[in-house]
């Protein structure tokens, strides 16, 4: 389960919490955000309980996704203890990637 | 891990690929789609599209969508996986990706290109931060914003100006003087009297500025090497692409940008593998030329399967000495010679096999088999060529040969 954020929500699902949280920036007119989509989620079943996984719409929100920093996609970033630690972008953001950093976590 | 076995194993899911497995599929040979990402290809990234024949308007992502289905209905496979190598097994070839393997009797190559990086400072570190080469992916970030477009080709002009349904401005920088771009005379007319876009003449992008996201784009006008300054919140390149060949370097032939060559019927340096699309050295690099290719480089591939799968059959495997009459329709003294052969080795009953071969349905056996002209008559013994006659082929002749192959 991937857990929708938005700006209300954003601090309290990730910046206030201790331990891994993964945060997939998509959006639906994206094909690559679409194709890791899926990966993602699957990834977020198999680590259910040690690593916490959010996603955020980034046509529904914009201006959150500018306060990140975000602003292409597909971009992941990745959260320790509230403090973002790595971020992948683009055509880094590849399924080898996005393990290997949350093996770092 | 998985093995996967099949006639035909296209590498790359865009629109060569794609039109490639329609073809195969519908001819009946088992078709097998290795995509790394999603198909669809370079055009899934292109918003609005509007020179395809027949579809005046339509959007890449949705467009392809149907072409995938397409695929599927007449039975191809999709399998998503990451190719590095191709082994020549001889009769078949070993397709290695990063999770599975394919066993295919031919592979097309549809691995299309990617944009080109211009390597600018800040290019690479403000990626998904304002840098973009994709229009669709990210042009909806910059609404009311302001918005830089390098380039003036077909792409930058057609994305560029779907920018702006979304940005506030767009500033096209053109290398060229004062009212030359790079594109289509229809796409130039159009941009010009849209109001959002703006242009930058005779420059090229310098540097890109900001603290964390993109807030300054510095441009270098190069005529007079002056550098000048404009503020921009997100910025496009389209200049150019590059072949993702990189890793066919050794295995098939390429020129020394890296785009395949391959001949009319997309056949490569290497027997039973074929190029399509836009990693092919090419006049034209668009969809309606990629699927052409793929039509053109599927129908050849099934001939190929056919044509090998019988002459190992007829002639290769054969125990006993196989005669094989190159002739074709045009040339009726062919005809007549295979009546007269057909009688006159009579006498050796089951000793020997007798093969009559079109050289216009069988290209490449008659290539393999280096026949010029007809009529020729090919001596085969355990799988190998033992003697040949050319042009001049008398029926006593090759009652001889045959006594001597005995």
């Amino acid at each position: 389960m991937m857990i929708e954020l938005n700006k209300d929500n954003y601090d309290a699902e990730v910046k206030e919490v201790q331990g891994a949280v993964v945060v997939d920036f998509w959006s639906p007119k994206c094909d690559p955000c679409m194709a890791l989509l899926p990966f993602v989620e699957k990834l977020a079943e198999e680590l259910e309980g040690k690593v916490k996984f959010c996603k955020v719409n980034s046509m529904q929100n914009r201006r959150l996704s500018i306060k990140e920093k975000v602003l292409g996609l597909p971009t992941i970033l990745f959260y320790k203890d509230g403090e973002k630690v790595a971020e992948l972008t683009k055509e880094d953001a590849t399924e080898e990637n996005i393990k290997a950093e949350i093996a770092k976590l | 891990m998985a093995n996967y076995q099949h006639d035909l194993v296209i590498i790359g899911g865009g629109p060569g690929g794609l039109a490639a497995a329609i073809y195969g599929a519908r001819s009946k040979i088992s078709t097998v789609v290795i995509e790394k990402a999603s198909p669809g290809g370079q055009i899934a990234t292109t918003a609005e599209w509007e020179n395809y024949p027949g579809t005046p308007s339509t959007s890449g992502p949705e467009e392809m969508k149907g072409w995938v289905k397409h695929a599927e209905k007449f039975g191809a496979e999709f399998v998503k996986d990451e190719v590095v190598n191709i082994i020549d097994q001889g009769e078949t070839k070993l397709v290695v990706g990063k999770n599975n393997t394919f066993e295919a009797k031919v592979v097309i190559v549809s691995v299309g290109a990617e944009p080109r990086v211009l390597g600018v400072p800040g290019e690479y570190e403000l990626r998904g931060k304002g840098v973009s080469y994709c229009a669709t992916c990210d042009a909806d970030f910059f609404e009311e914003l302001d918005v830089v477009v390098v380039g003036s080709g077909d792409q930058a002009i057609e994305e560029g100006m779907y920018i702006t349904k979304f940005a506030e401005t767009v500033t096209v920088i053109v290398l060229h003087e004062e009212g030359t771009l790079d594109c289509t005379p229809v796409l130039k007319e159009r941009a010009f009297s849209n109001p959002k876009m703006k242009w930058v003449w005779n420059s090229t992008v310098n540097a890109i500025k900001g603290d964390g996201i993109v807030e300054e784009v510095e441009l270098r006008n190069i005529k007079t090497g002056e550098l000048s300054t404009i503020e921009a919140n997100g910025i496009f390149f389209f200049v150019g692409m590059i072949p993702q060949t990189d890793w066919l370097k050794g295995i098939i032939d390429m020129d020394d940008r890296g785009y395949i060559i391959a001949n009319e019927l997309c056949e490569t340096n290497v027997d039973g593998i074929y190029a399509v699309g836009d990693a092919r050295q090419k006049f034209l690099r668009q969809v309606v030329t990629a699927a052409a290719d793929g039509a053109i480089a599927a129908t050849a591939a099934e001939k190929f399967i056919h044509e090998e799968e019988g002459f190992k059959d007829m002639v290769i495997n054969q125990k006993v000495p196989v005669i094989v009459s190159f002739w074709n329709p045009t040339k009726p003294e062919t005809m007549d010679l295979n009546t007269q052969l057909e009688a006159a080795l009579e006498q050796f009953g089951d000793k020997i096999k007798f093969v009559k071969i079109d050289t216009y349905r069988n290209l490449r056996i008659s290539r393999k088999c280096e026949v010029k002209d007809i009529p020729t008559v090919v001596f085969y013994k355990d799988g190998q060529i033992v003697d040949r006659l050319d042009l001049k082929v008398e029926v006593d002749q090759v009652v001889e040969k045959i006594k001597g192959l005995l």
